[in-house]
């Protein structure tokens, strides 16, 4: 891929919300170019419309006018089926409030994308992707008996089993003790160092200042974009 | 998505709720069951029928007595009797390929020996009515001719009755008295087992039809001849069953002075006709029973709806969990309809192992009352119990299942 040509191209994205006879903006008309191997944070105040980006970008939500490509796909003349397998394959998620199967063992949730994509060895993938999160000797833990940056973890090693090339990540830090922050933010560093795009939606700045490049809405439109010192990452 | 793990994810999910689980399928546990039980009872009935039919033999012909211009139940229970003696004779000695001919005369009677007092159904005949209808003695004699001729009182009792009256001692030679007059009992009837219309064959006792009018229910024809209820004809093959019975209208209309087509006052019935009339009774009757076990089956299908639009609205979340890892929408659909035709053929299942519990059961203790319904559970009706209550599982899982694959896989994830 050109250095020029970015890996998610986001061309003048909004988003209207409906509720019943009142039209919500909740993004006015976004650009916003992410190449291959970045680490971007996406900040803001709650409302500011980051989670909806990431939300567009997932391919969880549609944008209501603009265009999207990813990887030089289009993606609004996608179907409901195609969305279901680019997620599956491209793009791994991790959420504020992780989003494990309760009653469900850490190895079984970590599974779950495999379930989907149809490729074998599932149980072996799992195990590799837990043991890149540090987990592997809690595979068989349901999330009850985990710590939260435990089951955030856990949620990492789902997000990876696939092998995306995109991690999406809302609020990772949100619901964890600083400690188990530092923990998580690591690990997405090292993904981001072993070649995967990583978007994380946070507003901590100490989250925020891990990676390359800063991104902060304000009533859904861009107004910031700054790269950051390599030296503060690692 | 493999049909394999779909499977694992159905079976955890409603293992994760036994107890709801269990509740739902006993709606279509006891829907089936009852399908089951009501629909072996009925077709037991159907087949007690028709054997003890056809163990009367087949190549008969029943003429009854009707009342011109009177139809169904009405005609056979009320009409005046028209038929006698001497219509029987004539049948005997003129219709072609006639074998035999028994006149009968049925009521019910008190019959007592001794302190020992049973009700019995009395059948009023001639000897022709051991082979045409097919009862012989197990010993001692039939009535003959010279009994009938005499008005002889003599009698010989079903093996119920016997057995009843005296136990296991011999009867022949005994006195009984019907109705408060004595008879001579001179035979018993071998078992025969089966009934007809709730009256068991072995519960009936034997008369000379002459003694019967002159002594116990003397009744008259409307020209003040001496009636009788019905004549049995046997005859050579069911083939000329037809011919046959275009012979007996003739004559008999002949004899009764019937000039018009129609108003006929007696009624010919083959053996065949008889049948296809009891068949098409029970038949609906089976069907009847089928139709209204049918409602609980209805029942529990929409406890399965119910339970399965609970368990999506709970389950939302896992539902985004599912979109967001990539689970497509015939993905969820199939979780969710595999789930419902689970907890619906698990459901059939065990109701159709209820039901035949239960078939066994009234078969069991049907035989033991004496009346014998052989409820028997054929693999038809366990072939049809199985599809039905995976379908009604299908359907009834379909629109939870529609729900929750259209769910927003955003909505989904942030529902609490």
């Amino acid at each position: 891929m050109s250095p020029n040509k970015g890996m998610i191209e986001l061309e003048n994205i909004t988003k209207i919300y409906r509720m019943g006879d009142v039209e919500v903006p909740a993004l006015r008309g976004v650009t916003l170019n992410i190449y291959q191997g970045e680490m971007v944070a996406l900040i803001g105040a709650s409302g500011s419309g980051k989670s909806t980006l990431m939300n567009i970008v997932g391919f969880l939500d549609k944008p209501t006018e603009g265009k999207y490509t990813i990887e030089g796909i289009d993606v609004s003349g996608l179907n409901d089926n195609k969305l279901a397998e680019m997620r599956n394959k491209k793009i791994g998620f991790v959420f504020q409030t992780y989003n494990l199967l309760a009653r469900t063992a850490a190895i079984a949730n970590v599974e779950l994308p495999l379930i989907y994509g149809g490729t074998g060895q599932k149980r072996k993938r799992a195990m590799e992707a837990l043991e890149r999160v540090g987990l592997k000797e809690r595979a068989t833990h349901k999330p009850s008996e985990l710590s939260g940056g435990e089951q955030q973890r856990v949620a990492i090693a789902r997000a990876l089993v696939n092998d995306p090339s995109l991690i999406l990540a809302d609020e990772p830090t949100g619901n964890l003790d600083s400690k188990s922050t530092v923990e998580i933010i690591s690990i997405f560093c090292r993904l981001n160092q072993e070649g995967i795009t990583v978007i994380l939606v946070t507003h901590e700045p100490d989250v925020a200042a891990k990676a390359q490049r800063i991104v902060r809405l304000l009533d859904g439109k861009i107004v910031e974009d700054k790269k950051v010192e390599p030296a503060a990452g690692n | 998505m493999k049909w394999i793990e779909s499977f694992i994810i159905a079976v955890r999910s409603l293992g994760s709720n036994k107890l709801r689980s269990s509740l739902t399928m006993l709606g279509v546990i006891i829907g089936v069951g009852s399908v089951i039980t009501l629909m072996s009872v009925g077709r037991g009935a159907e087949k007690s029928i028709t054997s003890t039919l056809e163990g009367m033999g087949t190549n008969l012909i029943y003429i009854a007595s009707q009342t011109p211009g009177v139809q169904g139940l009405a005609a056979m229970g009320m009409a005046s009797q028209s038929l006698t003696l001497s219509d029987a004779e004539a049948i005997a000695e003129r219709v072609p390929s006639v074998v035999a001919v028994a006149p009968i005369t049925e009521n019910y009677a008190e019959v007592a020996a001794g302190d020992e007092s049973v009700a019995a159904f009395i059948e009023a005949t001639t000897p022709e009515y051991e082979y045409v209808l097919n009862f012989p003695t197990e010993y001692g004699q039939f009535i003959t001719a010279r009994h009938v001729a005499s008005r002889d009182m003599v009698t010989v009792l079903g093996s119920d009755i016997a057995e009843d009256l005296f136990g296991g001692e011999d009867a022949v030679g005994k006195k009984v008295k019907i109705n408060g007059r004595q008879f001579n009992v001179i035979g018993v009837l071998e078992a025969k087992g089966g009934q007809m219309m709730g009256i068991s064959m072995d519960a009936i006792i034997v008369v000379p039809i002459t003694t019967y009018q002159a002594r116990l229910f003397p009744g008259q024809t409307v020209r003040g001849e001496d009636a009788i209820q019905q004549i049995a004809v046997q005859i050579e093959s069911t083939e000329v069953a037809d011919i046959v019975s275009a012979d007996i209208t003739e004559l008999l209309s002949q004899r009764h002075r019937i000039t018009e087509e129609g108003k006929e006052d007696f009624l010919i019935m083959t053996q065949e006709q008889m049948m296809g009339m009891i068949q098409q009774v029970t038949g609906l009757l089976t069907v009847l029973l089928g139709a209204i076990a049918s409602i609980s089956l209805l029942v529990g299908s929409i406890g399965i709806m119910n339970i399965m639009l609970v368990s999506v609205t709970e389950r939302t979340r896992e539902i985004g969990i599912r979109k967001a890892v990539g689970a497509k929408r015939r993905d969820i659909l199939l979780q969710f309809l595999l789930e419902a035709a689970m907890l619906s053929l698990s459901g059939g299942v065990v109701g159709i192992i209820g039901g035949w519990a239960v078939s066994w059961l009234i078969s069991t203790f049907s035989a033991a009352a004496g009346i014998s319904i052989d409820a028997v559970v054929s693999w038809d009706i366990v072939i049809l119990a199985i599809s039905v209550s995976v379908f009604i599982g299908l359907v009834s899982g379909i629109y939870p299942a529609m729900r929750a694959a259209r769910l927003n896989p955003i909505d989904a994830l942030h529902y609490e």
